[in-house]
């Protein structure tokens, strides 16, 4: 735990890409291959703890440290396993068993321990490490690691130790849950590749980047295909063998979510790339109406009739076991045309190409696309591009629409969690309600990215110093500086008191030279809205 | 208990309706000052009451005209604004630096200022004195905040300089005090190659040593006047800059350097992240939590005033304890934004 504990810290304070995989490649080498596994799945945010949850830690907590402390220290530190591995009294003779203990012993603990043994045996462990090992421990039931590690970067990692293509791996990787047992004995040369031929994978999906000024001149039809970048969310619908599922972008499986799609008995076996939306394929629905079926585990009857979803299909993976990958798109787009014609499916329709003249065309067509439907953007593939893992450049481009841009005031601030950790870097603003007799500021969003660091501590200072009132964490301000707020998508929402809720909202550009008094008003935003 | 000669303003804390003021943050006639770290020794005042060598470091950052006048004391030396009756008294913060112990009314009022009670080389260490109030800072004011022994620290640097023999170190440091009490401990533990330096570093180390500090060998981090290329030049070497040079153009010279911060901000992991540190080293001038409830505990005040930091904590600890505790929240000391 301790060699493990100190690969993280090593991670956390490098930089460079390279140092990490060398970091991860020495401590793979000296590692068996279920410590391997177990570490692998903690750094690529794979790992489920089912009985021991953040709350329950936080509870055994209280029990050991006064709760009001804790409370000021958690917003301060904004990390939960951070702020108890600093704070927790740490015995000074340290039982050998839970202080020596091997990544694999407390993930096997945490993973076979009853809910009223947890207690009791997290108790140990935190009693008994020393405060960085403690910190791993409690990231590994907490999760929200953000040591700067994606998994590619620990799949590479573990491709260079063995000598074993990336791509062979990733391909793999998702077949085997933690910790990933037959894969890593077929990497390391213990036993042959294992066959995963009749199960329902997920592979991992290719990425687009966005389009720069700089690759307008790439872009025209004889080049790059278009299509619409819907509103939905990405996944992929794989059946083989008569076992149906549907994976999230990142893998995760959410067929019981929707189960009108993965109850559906498929004859072939394939697995396709799309985008889920709500709504049915005559009338597709609003990213705000899916929104009320995602992470919905079991949803009732009610809901999916009321929100049912489809998908829009754009490009075939696989088809009767033969890989489409290495064909280029026109190809597996026909070859996906074709299959969803003959198969007639209620619940999956064509992505349809959109068809331009030049560039300009292009241009005019994606600063329209809020009109008819309120499209994402466009998307622009290479005629001649195979189906690749992770983002390459240049063979997919997203050409989104341009977010919208108001001028509002900051009215609340709360400290940051994660990366800005313990500066005021969460900001609530509002626009300006016009009544017959007076003007009042109402919230209608919140925001924290768009600003540059040096911009965050000018921030922060601004906060600690005009602040007008403190309600636990949030600080009141102020009334005087304008912030530009740029966001995707504005829809009525009772979240907020201006009756409108943001998609996306970030900071554009923080205005201290305008006056609050300029800034814009609750009736402009409705216009948006609707 | 009734204190009504000590008010909070604008320019900070006010004694007897601004016969004289404690740090203050704007210019004012009469000025006792507790150190000389910018936040709280700003030039300009008419008067300034010190110790020694807080007076000779604001010459040094300031020009000579940084005040009309002032007067310098020694450590425990007592003296008289008017009717009031003062001295100094150590706070192991950085050199020159003071606790302001008031004698007035029968009551005794100290302003510690800002303190640490870990061993420092280059000053003398924080003397608990008994009061009725204890005015004192709260930077890490949060449990979460258990600075490590120093020396742990020191050792941390200087194997990763020996496992690193290619690459230079560069270490962010306060140019009062941090510097100068890092380069000490180096020296103590035997460590006596060559320390070079930001210019803006330069003055204080050479005023520590003419008050008989030293400080081994330093030399300041320049790159057109050696003999090799800096890439070569700098490795295996330590350098010390203040922390607003890391993020800057003028780290990129030395290339490929590991980059350190020594600051009790370190304690949290994403804050160095944030900062781009590839080596933290929890080194502070300021007391730690435990070590400001320990100093309470022997100052046995009837009441504690927490400047600035993180007051709630502390006032509820205080209250917890049967000890009457307010925060004055004086804004423009800086040192819990400080990086």
């Amino acid at each position: 735990m301790k060699r493990f504990s100190e690969l993280l810290l090593n991670l956390i304070y490098t930089t460079s890409r390279n140092d990490k995989i060398t970091h991860i490649m020495n401590w793979i080498s000296g590692s068996d291959t279920e410590e391997i596994g177990w570490g692998l799945s903690v750094i690529c945010q794979e790992l489920e703890i089912p009985k021991v949850k953040s709350s329950m830690v936080k509870e055994i907590s209280f029990s050991h440290l006064d709760k009001y402390l804790f409370e000021l220290s958690y917003d301060y530190v904004g990390d939960m396993a951070e702020t108890i591995s600093l704070i927790w009294p740490e015995e000074i003779n340290k039982e050998k068993k839970f202080n020596q203990a091997s990544l694999s012993q407390v993930i096997k603990d945490l993973k076979t321990i009853t809910k009223s043994e947890a207690p009791e045996l997290i108790t140990n462990y935190l009693n008994n490490f020393d405060q960085n090992t403690r910190w791993t421990f409690l990231k590994i039931i907490t999760g929200g690691l953000r040591v700067g590690v994606s998994s590619r970067i620990a799949k590479i990692a573990l491709s260079k130790s063995f000598n074993k293509d990336i791509n062979e791996i990733e391909e793999l990787w998702h077949a085997f849950n933690p910790p990933y047992r037959e894969l890593i004995e077929w990497i390391n040369g213990k036993t042959e590749k294992p066959n995963v031929q009749n199960r329902a994978i997920f592979r991992s999906p290719m990425l687009a980047n966005p389009l720069e000024e700089s690759d307008y001149k790439l872009i025209n039809p004889t080049t790059y295909l278009a299509e619409w970048k819907w509103d939905g969310i990405r996944i992929q619908l794989v059946s083989s063998n008569g076992n149906v599922k549907l994976y999230s972008r990142t893998g995760d499986d959410i067929s019981k979510s929707f189960p009108e799609i993965s109850s559906f008995k498929f004859k072939q076996n394939f697995s396709l790339d799309g985008e889920l939306m709500a709504g049915e394929i005559k009338n597709p629905g609003t990213f705000n109406n899916l929104q009320q079926r995602l992470n919905r585990k079991n949803p009732s009857k009610e809901i999916i009739n009321s929100v049912p979803t489809f998908i829009i299909a754009y490009d075939l993976l696989i088809l009767d076991k033969i890989d489409l990958r290495s064909k280029n798109i026109l190809e597996r787009r026909k070859k996906l045309e074709t299959f969803l014609k003959i198969g007639k499916f209620p619940f999956i329709k064509y992505s349809e190409e959109v068809s331009y003249r030049n560039f300009d065309d292009l241009e005019k067509k994606r600063l329209k696309c809020r009109e008819d439907f309120n499209y994402e953007g466009l998307m622009l593939k290479s005629k001649v591009s195979d189906y690749q893992t992770g983002r390459p450049k240049g063979p997919w481009y997203k050409f989104k629409r341009d977010p919208f841009n108001i001028d509002a005031v900051l009215l609340y601030a709360q400290r940051g969690h994660g990366k800005r950790s313990s500066l005021y870097s969460d900001y609530t603003f509002g626009v300006w309600k016009n009544s017959s007799s007076n003007k009042e500021l109402v919230t209608v969003g919140k925001a924290y990215s768009g600003f540059t660091d040096k911009e965050l501590i000018r921030l922060d200072k601004f906060i600690r110093t005009k602040t007008i009132g403190r309600f636990g964490p949030v600080r009141e301000v102020e009334k005087s500086l304008v912030l530009e707020v740029s966001f995707d998508d504005i829809q009525k929402s009772k979240r907020h008191k201006s009756g409108l809720a943001m998609r996306f909202p970030r900071i554009k550009r923080i205005r201290w030279d305008k006056p609050a008094c300029e800034a814009d008003t609750l009736e402009t935003l409705e216009k948006l809205a609707n | 208990m009734k204190i009504d000669w000590i008010k909070k303003s604008r320019e900070g804390i006010q004694i007897k309706n601004g016969l004289f003021y404690i740090d203050p943050i704007y210019p004012v006639k009469n000025a006792v000052i507790t150190h000389a770290h910018a936040d709280h020794a700003r030039p300009g005042h008419n008067q300034i009451f010190a110790t020694k060598e807080t007076i000779e470091i604001m010459k040094e950052r300031y020009g000579a005209n940084f005040c009309e006048k002032f007067t310098a004391y020694d450590y425990n030396q007592n003296f008289k604004i008017q009717d009031i009756n003062l001295f100094f008294a150590p706070a192991g913060h950085v050199l020159g630096s003071a606790q302001i112990v008031i004698n007035y009314n029968n009551q005794r009022v100290t302003f510690a200022g800002d303190y640490k009670r870990q061993h420092d080389p280059t000053c003398l260490p924080f003397e608990p004195i008994k009061s009725d109030i204890f005015v004192t800072e709260a930077t890490f004011g949060l449990p979460v905040f258990k600075h490590p022994d120093a020396n742990t620290q020191i050792e941390i640097l200087i194997k990763s300089i020996q496992k690193f023999p290619n690459r230079c170190h560069i270490i962010g440091v306060y140019s009062l005090g941090k510097a100068q009490r890092i380069i000490k401990m180096l020296r103590t533990k035997g460590w006596m190659d060559t320390i070079y330096m930001h210019g803006s570093l330069v003055k204080i180390c050479r005023l520590y040593e003419k008050f008989g500090i030293d400080l081994g060998r330093l030399e300041p981090a320049t790159v057109k006047d050696k003999p090799e290329k800096p890439h070569e030049y700098y490795k295996g070497k330590l350098i010390l800059a203040p922390p607003s040079a890391l993020s800057d153009v003028w780290s990129r010279r030395f290339p490929n350097p590991i980059l350190g911060m020594a600051s009790g901000w370190m304690t949290v992991k994403q804050r160095a992240k944030q900062r781009g540190i590839n080596l933290p080293l929890i080194i502070s001038d300021h007391a730690d939590w435990y070590d400001i409830l320990k100093t309470i505990e022997e100052v046995s005040p009837k009441e504690v005033w927490v400047t600035h930091g993180s007051e709630e904590a502390l006032i509820y600890a205080c209250k917890k304890k049967n000890i009457k505790a307010k925060a004055l929240s004086i804004i423009g000391y800086e040192s819990d934004t400080d990086i």
